[in-house]
């Protein structure tokens, strides 16, 4: 059974609460600046105290098709974007007419007055299944099929207007002394500014905010500035139905994206070596680790990772195992295809026993699927890939402060354990941005390898000693006494071929074992996280970034328990079962088509999920959709599969 | 380990039974490269052997170093690894023609393009020995080993001409049982500060017995009157003349010239490039340079990258 739930619907009649943030979407082509936009005005919004959650969609390609990025702007932290702006920024034709009729009232729609009529057939890069929806409101009301018509259905339901004369106002900037030379892209400036008057961010701060965006370029600050103070003006008697949450006096927090976090947290972990092969979404790390190779250290020195672009995925996760088995912490960096490529590398990691760090950015799959869209579809997938049986960890972070922390522990957990770990995120949390509290990796104690005790001899080292945790003491080449074999073949404890039975069986048993110590030394609030009413009867379990979207609604609809997982494998059953068994309800919630954390609860723990919420059309769930499902289920209509569905995403 | 400490082959021999067949030209360049390592006085903790899949693969189980046995195709990337995560040790990447040649090309041709540090020793003998004797990349169109069903319908490729297209900076063939002579070639690869490459053609008597001992015997020649020198600062008439004379040698296929063919000093050694990436490297050696205090505690200052990101 399908059922459709669209936000913003209010299934049952109850809408979202509208106050507690302000959404802002921008939109243009890519490559012309949207994203740098919604940074400026991100950044110039959390200045003021404020604090942010966004999400960025784009095709996969560099200039022309459609890309927008929603910024939400609160008092309090966020963990979902909301897919109904209040404002709309247009940077073109094709913006209006994606995204007008998902406008929510009260609102503003801002846009070029040029852009103002556009028929909808002469935006060629318009999906014509959306084409098509739209005409067809279009025909229903009686309206042109164009964006004027869109724009009077917007105003209809009651969104304020403000058609901008950029090009008049850049003439102007031009005219004025020293700004002779002003660019298109002065448009995105001076519309962003108009929104940012309406909705009372203090000129101020978004002054602040274009000038660190363009601290390498003085003549293009100077620009940009004189467009903030034109717009300031033009827009000072405009009045406006919305206007920013109030900020307050907070400590430091920082303003970043996932990948960033990620970044960060392998520089503090001490990362060696960083080989990638570009993907999207997950070269974004890549390219900010060598662009920040180079780092401080406490004892005054400087140090930091080598970071190697290398000729194919096979090539980057088996030379980071290479550099692995020294004794470095090395990982590498991947996404979708990618990791099809790795898993045999992933087998040796296993069979090796390297401590190999291997972050996964999940996109759309299967195949090429959409490289520049999220996804949670590969869980099953790094838990089970690979040819034969072997011991590896995930883990997957639910937000841009987990993804710090995880990256930590992920190598942590691989020195400790010796296997391979896969850190899971998913595009909605790369390339998007979130304020969260300031990173502190100085309450994070690094743990290492179970060191080789022997002295130093002539002998060589049993790489894979029998213990009773499974974990052998681990030697090092370049050390005296360490000198050790390893082999994808079967071995034994000296890390030489065998194809014994008995030693076959000793060691499955041994690198088996290992996954148990981890499950039983790693504490519970590694392995998940709980939000909400304890008691609640209903309870909501998830993973990745979709957590955010739960953490969220739990405003709105607080008779609610939120499980996320954050350890996905060893899986936490002996955690989940003790939660699991007073619950009444349980409901699921993923970015996939099938379920996958649903089947594997079912499968370790027997609790099969009442409800699964899902969605898989690239996009992310938020909790302006996540609402209505829950109140359906609540009021006992839910249905044992929901879909969420949005077609103007 | 002191440099005065000296050491015989007999230092790098393994406990492991050799399971290669009777013959196999794989117990020649054995011989050799524990020569060779004696001769360096290496201390075999120093020494990282990384093999690749197939009968040539499994040299690292018969040599008493750090021995890692890796996937088919990727012994290059493994070893790469290793050497940039710990530079200070003295890495040899041991796999086969098909290794290298076909499931593992982009390696072998990317590997050119890093004048990294590192030895490969490329066992060429034509066939897929450890499954049974099919066609391997090297093996000329018309041949049929005793494994094929047919005549072998794909053409050779050299992989001399490879690597040489490719920018390796060494290269040198051998031949597996003139072990004195391919020993020195293999410290002369160990020696050379960037990527060598050494072919090394060996028999495989029980899949190939037509290209036996004495057939190489009637073959092999030193190479004595070729001059592999590029010295630094080389210009591009000087290289291309080099190339000229090393394709020459090749195309003469009466003979089996072994020795050093190409020994490119002007190309600057990896590691300078590596540096301009990471200034730290190799000084501070990944593999073992502290990541933590006393406390575990990172050693690595993050403050002024978060205070990029502050608001
Ligand atoms: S099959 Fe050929 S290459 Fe393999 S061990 Fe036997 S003789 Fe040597």
């Amino acid at each position: 059974m399908l059922s459709s739930v669209s936000p913003g619907s209010g299934m049952d009649g109850t809408m979202v609460n509208k106050d507690r943030c302000l959404a802002w979407r921008i939109g243009g082509p890519q490559g012309s600046g949207v994203l740098r936009m919604a940074q400026i005005f991100a950044r110039a919004c959390a200045r003021g105290g404020r604090e942010i959650y966004s999400r960025r969609e784009y095709h996969s390609n560099i200039t022309g098709r459609h890309s927008y990025f929603d910024v939400c702007v609160g008092s309090r932290p966020l963990f979902s974007h909301r897919e109904s702006p209040r404002l709309l920024v247009c940077l073109d034709a094709e913006t209006l007419a994606r995204h007008a009729e998902s406008v929510e009232a009260p609102g503003a729609i801002l846009y070029a007055d040029s852009d103002g009529d556009v028929a909808l057939d002469a935006l060629r890069l318009l999906d014509t299944r959306l084409r098509d929806e739209l005409n067809r409101r279009l025909d229903t009301d009686d309206l042109p099929r164009a964006t004027s018509g869109l724009l009077e259905r917007a105003a209809r339901r009651g969104i304020r207007l403000h058609p901008l004369p950029l090009r008049a106002w850049r003439a102007r900037l031009k005219s004025e002394a020293g700004n002779r030379k002003a660019a298109q892209r002065v448009l995105n400036t001076l519309a962003v500014a108009a929104s940012g008057r309406l909705l009372g961010l203090p000129e101020a701060d978004l002054q602040a905010a274009v000038a660190g965006a363009f601290a390498h370029k003085p003549d293009v600050i100077d620009l940009n500035r004189a467009a903030v103070g034109l717009a300031y003006r033009e827009f000072a008697a405009t009045a406006s139905p919305v206007t920013l949450p109030p900020g307050c006096d907070r400590p430091e927090r920082l303003l970043l994206g996932g990948h960033e976090a990620v970044a960060l947290g392998k520089l503090a972990a001490g990362l060696g070596l960083q080989t990638y092969y570009p993907i999207s979404p997950a070269s974004d790390e890549s390219a900010f680790l060598e662009a920040h190779a180079s780092v401080p250290l406490a004892d005054g020195n400087r140090g930091g990772p080598l970071v190697l672009q290398v000729e194919d995925e096979l090539a980057a996760v088996n030379m980071a195992a290479g550099g692995a088995l020294t004794g470095a912490r090395c990982a590498t960096a991947t996404s979708g295809p990618g990791l099809s490529l790795m898993t045999e590398g992933l087998g040796w990691a296993g069979m090796n026993e390297v401590p190999l760090v291997i972050t996964h950015y999940q996109r759309g799959g299967p195949s090429t699927g959409m490289p520049t869209r999220t996804d949670q579809g590969d869980l099953q997938f790094v838990i089970h890939g690979g040819h034969g049986e072997f011991p590896r960890m995930v883990i997957a972070s639910g937000d841009v402060s987990d993804a710090f922390d995880d990256a930590l522990r992920a190598f942590d957990y691989a020195e400790r354990y010796q296997l391979p770990v896969i850190h899971l995120l998913d595009r909605a949390l790369t390339g998007c941005l979130q304020t969260v509290p300031r990173f502190d990796p100085s309450r994070h104690t690094i743990r290492r390898s179970k060191p080789w005790p022997g002295t130093a001899d002539a002998g060589s080292a049993e790489r894979f000693r029998l213990t009773g945790d499974g974990i052998s003491p681990r030697p090092l080449p370049g050390r005296p006494g360490q000198q050790f074999w390893t082999t994808g073949v079967e071995h034994g404890i000296e890390g030489r071929v065998s194809e014994d039975p008995v030693v076959r069986e000793q060691m499955m048993e041994k690198r088996a074992r290992k996954l148990e110590t981890a499950a039983r030394e790693i504490p519970e609030r590694e392995k998940l996280a709980v939000f909400g009413d304890p008691d609640a009867p209903l309870t909501a379990v998830t993973w990745g970034s979709t957590t955010g979207a739960l953490r969220e609604v739990l405003h709105d609809f607080p008779a609610l328990r939120v499980l996320q997982l954050r350890l996905l494998w060893p899986f936490p059953d002996a955690e989940l079962i003790e939660r699991l068994a007073d619950t009444d309800t349980l409901v699921v919630v993923e970015n996939n088509y099938s379920g996958q954390l649903a089947d594997l609860i079912a499968a370790h723990t027997g609790h099969r999920a009442d409800h699964r919420i899902l969605k898989y059309s690239g996009r992310p769930i938020s909790a302006e959709a996540l609402l209505p499902a829950l109140q359906a289920i609540a009021n006992g209509k839910g249905e044992a599969r929901m879909v969420l569905r949005n077609p103007f995403e | 380990m002191p440099q005065h400490v000296r050491f015989t082959p007999r230092d790098y021999a393994s406990p492991e039974y050799n399971d290669w067949c009777r013959g196999c030209g794989d117990y020649g360049i054995l011989r050799a490269l524990q020569k060779a390592l004696a001769d360096l006085s290496l201390p075999p903790e120093q020494v990282a052997v990384f093999g690749g899949i197939g009968c040539s693969g499994k040299t690292p189980y018969y040599l008493r170093a750090n021995g890692i046995h890796t996937l088919h195709g990727r012994v290059l990337p493994f070893a790469a690894g290793a050497k940039l995560a710990h530079p200070a040790l003295t890495v040899i990447a041991a796999g086969g023609d098909g290794d290298g040649l076909s499931i593992g090309a982009g390696h072998f041709v990317n590997a050119g393009r890093r004048n990294l540090d590192l030895t490969y020793l490329f066992f060429n003998n034509a066939v897929y020995g450890l499954t049974k004797g099919q066609a391997s990349p090297t093996l000329p169109q018309g041949e049929q080993t005793r494994g094929m069903a047919a005549p072998n319908p794909q053409r050779a490729l050299d992989p001399i001409r490879l690597a040489l297209a490719a920018g390796y900076t060494w290269i040198g063939r051998g031949y597996a049982y003139d072990v004195d002579h391919l020993a020195h070639l293999i410290i002369r690869a160990i020696r050379h500060p960037g990527l060598a490459f050494l072919d090394i053609r060996q028999p495989c008597p029980h899949y190939d017995p037509a290209h036996d001992k004495a057939w190489y015997a009637a073959r092999v020649k030193r190479l004595d009157d070729h001059d592999p020198c590029l010295p630094p600062g080389s210009d591009v008439s000087r290289r291309n003349a080099l190339h000229t004379a090393i394709h020459r040698i090749l195309d003469d296929e009466t003979t089996l010239a072994v020795g050093v063919l190409l020994e490119d000093r002007s190309i600057a050694p990896f590691a300078e490039a590596l540096q301009r990436l990471q200034p730290a490297w190799p000084a501070r050696i990944p593999a073992t340079a502290p990541i933590a205090d006393a406390h575990g505690r990172p050693l690595a200052r993050i403050d002024e990258l978060l205070d990029r990101f502050t608001v």
